[in-house]
């Protein structure tokens, strides 16, 4: 049996009195396109924060390839290959798009530390991120600063630079979150495309996109697991549909 | 593999480590200083000090974006370190003078940027203006050696390289300023083209998405916190070393406040905004002062909140603006 990309064991989370998440038992298999569903407030972003490292957990652990990291800061986390996404794009809006994905990839290289020599003196930081930016279609959009980009873009720009960090695990949250669903095939061609050895948790609330690209569903209710299986297996769960106060929440064709 | 896009175009901040026409400019005017106003070098001398010092707080402030009301600390300590190197120790040589003072000032820097840099916004602000008034206070308790509220005397230094000495006319330490200036600015400019200033203008713009890419924020911020701390000793060292005289309000709240409002009235994140903000504050303040000594703050406030209401960015913003407006127009 090959190493879990990322496992957690008994995550539990309190803000005060409130549990958020629940002794919670998760595993994320290498190449695994996985989907975190449940309604508002059942902890979805919670877990992506205490599994990026933004938020510590009131106890339980977190591996990744095997290793805890529990203890771990979230840079460490990044370097060691746990890199998350943002349900409200959070990008350097007065930088270009390019700039954006170059501050990245400086980080991950280790280059952002250098003080004494111009950012000139490593031109492949730019050769690989207008690489990255062509795979997305982003290149025309190259040397546009995010504030003057359409909401759209800067969700792929979002997806840029997570990218550009070579994640062994992503955690996307809401990836499509703000933009009309109209255009959130732009998205999920640009999800599609995630090369195959990441391990992806995608969190969102638009059926559509889950469905479509999960290949395993967990259904997170009050901070605990209602039910996992692959999407037919979601789709026909009656609990899910109860937990969802009755309302379809599947989009039409699926499950029935 | 080559790419279809001028590195230097496509990230402009690239380009910005080659230097640019207008950047002779303000080089120009400061060396033309002793031959156009011979009689106004000890007034130049505070503008350059001053500059040196916004210099300083523009790397923090206007790059990483740390706000302080504390910044004064860092130039007292580097006085107090280079007069007292002098006073109490004899050593009266210069360029190691403003060596120490720079050294003192970065020792602060990173032990209290260690504790200071874990805070933002309000909090940081208010910490930093605490931590100078303690160092103030302490510098004041510190009597037998700092001189306390009466200042520090014996302050001799010799002649740099043993032949220019501190004259009247303050022509030879315009000169020995300039230099000093020239140095700390090239080291400014080389710091904040790096991969490292661009990683503080990331922190700047966005804290959650650098923690995200896996950036060390803390380690960053106290390491440019020392570099600017460094650099604000050296220019309390030179104050020092040009008045042979350091009283408490080398610490003050007031010059916490007047490099602030220096930085921003040239326009922060610039590197150049402070040297149109510390000539426009020193000699504003300089003319007020003549016209009405106990009213002359009044004109300052006016200067920065016009800055504020009309020139977010400062002098310079208006003169990018301008430019831009230039340029559209003529193709």
């Amino acid at each position: 049996m090959t190493a879990l990309a990322l496992e957690t064991r008994d995550l539990h989370n309190r803000f005060g009195g409130l549990e958020v998440v629940r002794n919670l038992n998760f595993n994320l298999a290498p190449g695994a396109r996985h989907a975190l569903i449940g309604p508002n407030g059942a902890g979805k972003t919670t877990f992506v924060n205490l599994v990026a490292g933004a938020l510590s957990p009131s106890h339980g652990a977190i591996l990744l390839h095997g290793r805890d990291i529990t203890g771990l800061v979230q840079a460490a986390r990044v370097k060691r290959g746990i890199v998350r996404t943002f349900q409200i794009s959070q990008l350097f809006r007065n930088l270009t798009v390019l700039e954006n994905v170059a501050l990245a990839i400086a980080e991950r290289d280790g280059i952002a530390r250098v003080l004494w020599r111009g950012l000139a003196a490593f031109p492949t930081i730019v050769d690989e991120a207008v690489a990255l930016l062509a795979g997305l279609d982003l290149a025309a959009d190259a040397t546009t600063a995010i504030r003057a980009l359409a909401y759209g873009r800067q969700r792929l720009v979002e997806i840029a630079i997570a990218l550009a960090l070579k994640p062994s695990v992503l955690l996307l949250d809401e990836p499509a979150a703000g933009i009309p669903s109209a255009e959130s095939h732009v998205i999920l061609a640009a999800l599609d495309r995630l090369p195959p050895a990441i391990a992806v948790l995608i969190i969102d609330h638009d059926m559509g996109v889950v469905f479509r690209f999960a290949r395993r569903i967990t259904v997170l209710v009050g901070g605990l697991t209602l039910a996992e299986g692959t999407p037919a297996e979601i789709a026909a769960d009656p609990r899910v549909r109860t937990a969802y106060l009755g309302e379809s929440i599947l989009p039409d064709g699926v499950g029935r | 593999m080559a790419s279809a896009i001028d590195p230097a175009a496509a990230v402009p901040r690239l380009g910005r480590a080659r230097w640019h026409w207008a950047e002779a400019l303000p080089w120009l005017a400061l060396a033309a200083v002793p031959f156009v106003f011979p009689g106004y070098l000890a007034l130049g001398c505070q503008v350059i000090v001053m500059i040196l010092f916004a210099l300083s707080l523009d790397l923090i402030l206007g790059y990483a974006g740390i706000i302080t009301l504390g910044h004064a600390a860092l130039f007292g300590t580097g006085a107090y370190a280079a007069g007292m190197l002098s006073a109490h120790l004899g050593w009266n040589e210069p360029i190691t003078g403003l060596l120490v003072a720079g050294a003192a000032a970065a020792a602060v820097g990173f032990v209290s940027g260690w504790f200071l840099l874990r805070y933002h916004g309000l909090a940081l602000l208010m910490l930093t203006l605490a931590t100078a008034i303690l160092l103030q206070e302490l510098a004041n308790t510190l009597a037998p050696y700092t001189g306390g509220y009466d200042g520090l005397l014996g302050i001799a230094i010799d002649p740099i390289f043993g032949r220019f000495a501190n004259d009247l006319f303050r022509q030879n330490y315009y000169v020995y300023g300039l230099i000093v200036l020239l140095a700390a600015f090239l080291i400014a400019r080389r710091v904040v083209a790096s991969p490292f200033g661009q990683s503080l203008v990331g922190i700047r713009e966005n804290v959650k998405r650098m923690h995200a890419i896996g950036a060390p924020v803390h380690g960053r911020l106290v390491a440019i916190y020392t570099i600017a701390a460094a650099m604000a000793g050296v220019a309390g060292g030179l104050f020092a070393q040009i008045h042979a005289f350091v009283t408490l309000q080398v610490m003050g709240f007031q010059l916490s406040g007047a490099v602030l409002i220096v930085v921003i009235l040239g326009g922060a994140g610039r590197l150049y905004g402070a040297f149109i903000g510390a000539a426009i504050y020193v000699i504003l303040e300089d003319q007020l002062a003549k016209l009405s000594p106990e009213f002359w703050e009044f004109g300052v406030g006016l200067v920065l909140v016009a800055t504020v209401l009309f020139a977010r960015r400062g002098l310079l913003g208006i003169a990018e603006d301008l430019t831009a407006r230039l340029r559209r127009r003529t193709p």
